[in-house]
């Protein structure tokens, strides 16, 4: 196997604990007080198996950020973790496709092996960018991949299906998206968190990009009411109530 | 113009998804006036079932069963053409997901994923669907001349009352896979989680995966999947794709059973859009409780064998 050259897309969302709410009449999110992260399926599983990958046969990893100067902390974090450069591409972007416009915009010249997205991001839950990419540079895309070896010129991946897995074989180049299981999470050391502030950083103009979806207004579900609680020693109460109450068996 | 549905199938028969996908297609084309065409890709054996949920007509192109989703969108992107498609609707599972955001780039549409409601068409065309986790539902707004759609499941119950259709053949795409499927590998006899109407979860109250025997018995009375929290899958006690929570699979069940789960903010992300919520918990602050319909404050060692020994009884009792 040649080194490869991969590319990680990268998100900044916030982080798991946040409080969800809105403002401008329920249009905007509320970023008052929010912390962010770097997008954990990017981060957990995407980025260290192309470490793992760089590992076992050489190359370089690239991280990606379509994004303001606000993603910078997450993109030295990529960096510490063990990318080698990073890309930003200076935009909010406006929708899942404007994302994966300007990635693909970057890649199309770079002839990348490979590409990598998390499964889907933890605010949007769109799960579109990876695929999207995919049909821009018309290359094969594996899905919620939960495993990768590599063995020749060829990669054995396993990803996730209703119920099960489906195993593949492919070769370079394509996308995929990753999924828990991928990779083990790997925590950033000191010598390099030094590193990654040398490292370089890219940033890019954004290429136009038409948007054709927009969010116009935000709700929050409606929460539980009160939870009727059943006595420990009445487990025929709970199954009555299941049946006649809620009607779910 | 249409609307078109894809209804994907798993080694050859149409299942849930796909019908739950045709019914949701055929509100879709009433509300829109516009006939509602299903079509399926491969070796499927109950296509014509398709009329059943609404579509007024399938078609099929042949192929071998393995998915791949470059050639599955091609395929899919052609008939749209065909049909002069509106809007196409897929399901939002690990297939639909691999082929929507290929579609709309393909085709130059405007997409929203895991959709959970009709399109609202009062001004122009706009659908929620769940962001955040669950944690909050957003109007999208798509501007687009084609929309593709996929279906968040459980949400539209499959509905039966047409009639078989007949299935029309068409052209198959040519396309050279690069991809090779060497194995399917389903998880032994149970239904799939995603799918599941009735899920029982465990936590970290288990102890260890010794004692799993005890949810088993209650999910194989229930008829129910199994499900459990992260720090669960992660210490190897059950297999990953249990996981269900904010960075596992989010799932929505008509029925929902934890038990020795404190219901952290990330574990309640992936499941909290399930319909009834039964918690079983020693702690009565776990919290869990109030995120839940139902609660039972006890030893789940003692309660659960008893709620199984209930729920048999009352099985056998119908
Ligand atoms: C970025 C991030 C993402 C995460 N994503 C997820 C996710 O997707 N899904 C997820 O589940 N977690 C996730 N977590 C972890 C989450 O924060 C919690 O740590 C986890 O859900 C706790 O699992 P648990 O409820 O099984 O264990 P615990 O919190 O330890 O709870 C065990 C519960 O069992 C009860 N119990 C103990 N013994 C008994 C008994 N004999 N009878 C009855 N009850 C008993 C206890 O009272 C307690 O409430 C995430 C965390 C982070 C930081």
């Amino acid at each position: 196997m040649n080194a490869m050259k991969q590319l990680v897309c990268i998100s900044k969302t916030p982080d798991t604990t946040s409080r969800i709410s809105f403002v401008e009449d329920s249009t905007k999110f509320d970023t008052d007080g929010i912390q962010y992260i770097m997008n954990p399926y990017d981060e957990w599983y995407a980025l260290v198996k192309a470490l793992e990958v760089k590992e076992q046969v050489g190359g370089s990893i690239t991280v990606i950020n379509v994004g303001d100067a606000s993603s910078e902390q997450i993109i030295r974090k990529a960096l510490a973790i063990g990318a080698d450069d990073a890309i930003r591409v200076d935009k909010l972007a406006e929708d899942a496709g404007d994302v994966a416009a300007q990635i693909a915009a970057v890649a199309k010249n770079e002839a990348y092996d490979l590409i990598y997205t998390g499964k889907e991001t933890i605010d949007y839950n769109n799960s579109e960018v990876g695929s999207r990419i995919a049909a821009h540079l018309d290359l094969p895309f594996i899905s919620y991949a939960n495993a990768l070896s590599i063995e020749g010129d060829t990669f054995t991946i396993a990803r996730d299906i209703e119920g099960g897995s489906e195993v593949l074989t492919i070769q370079a180049p394509f996308v995929l998206s990753a999924s828990k299981g991928l990779a083990e999470q790997r925590i950033p050391n000191m010598r390099g968190i030094m590193m990654a502030k040398r490292k370089p950083l890219e940033v890019k103009e954004a290429v136009a990009y038409q948007a054709t979806s927009k969010i116009v207004e935000y709700e929050k579900p409606e929460g539980r009411t009160s939870c009727k609680l059943v006595d420990p020693d009445n487990m025929n109460e709970l199954v009555r109530l299941l049946h006649e109450e809620a009607k779910v068996i | 113009m249409s609307i078109l549905v894809y209804a994907e199938h798993l080694d050859g028969t149409c299942k849930k998804a796909a019908f739950e996908a045709v019914t949701y297609a055929r509100k879709v084309a009433d509300e829109m006036s516009l006939p509602c065409i299903a079509l399926t890709i491969g070796d499927v054996g109950n296509a014509g079932e398709l009329g059943t949920y609404g579509a007024d007509r399938v078609l099929h192109a042949a192929a071998n069963n393995h998915f791949d989703g470059q050639h599955h969108a091609k395929q899919i992107a052609h008939a749209a053409t065909e049909v002069n498609a509106k809007v196409i609707i897929l399901s939002h599972t690990s297939t639909g997901k691999a082929l929507a955001g290929r579609l709309a780039v393909m085709l130059d549409a405007g997409l929203a994923s895991g959709v959970n409601s009709l399109p609202d068409l009062s001004t122009g065309f706009r659908v929620k669907r769940s962001v955040y986790s669950g944690k909050a539902v957003a109007t999208y707004e798509l501007s687009s001349d084609m929309q593709v759609l996929s279906v968040m499941g459980n949400t539209f119950p499959a509905q039966a009352n047409g009639t078989l259709a007949q299935v029309e053949q068409v052209e198959s795409v040519q396309h050279e896979s690069r991809i090779t499927v060497q194995s399917v590998n389903k998880a032994d006899g149970s239904v799939p989680l995603p799918e599941a109407d009735l899920v029982v979860s465990g936590g970290r109250g288990f102890k260890g995966p010794e004692n799993w025997d005890i949810l088993l018995q209650l999910a194989e009375a229930l008829g129910a999947a199994t499900a459990c929290s992260r720090p669960v899958a992660d210490s190897g006690w059950r297999p990953h794709h249990e996981h269900v929570g904010q960075t596992g699979v989010a799932i929505r069940p008509n029925l929902y059973i934890a038990i020795g789960i404190s219901g952290a903010i990330q574990h309640l992300g992936g499941v909290n859009n399930s319909k009834t919520i039964v918690v079983i918990n020693k702690d009565p602050e776990a919290p869990f409780f109030k995120a839940a319909d139902y609660g039972v404050v006890g030893d789940l060692f003692e309660v659960v064998p008893k709620l199984t020994a209930a729920v048999k009884a009352y099985k056998e009792g119908v």
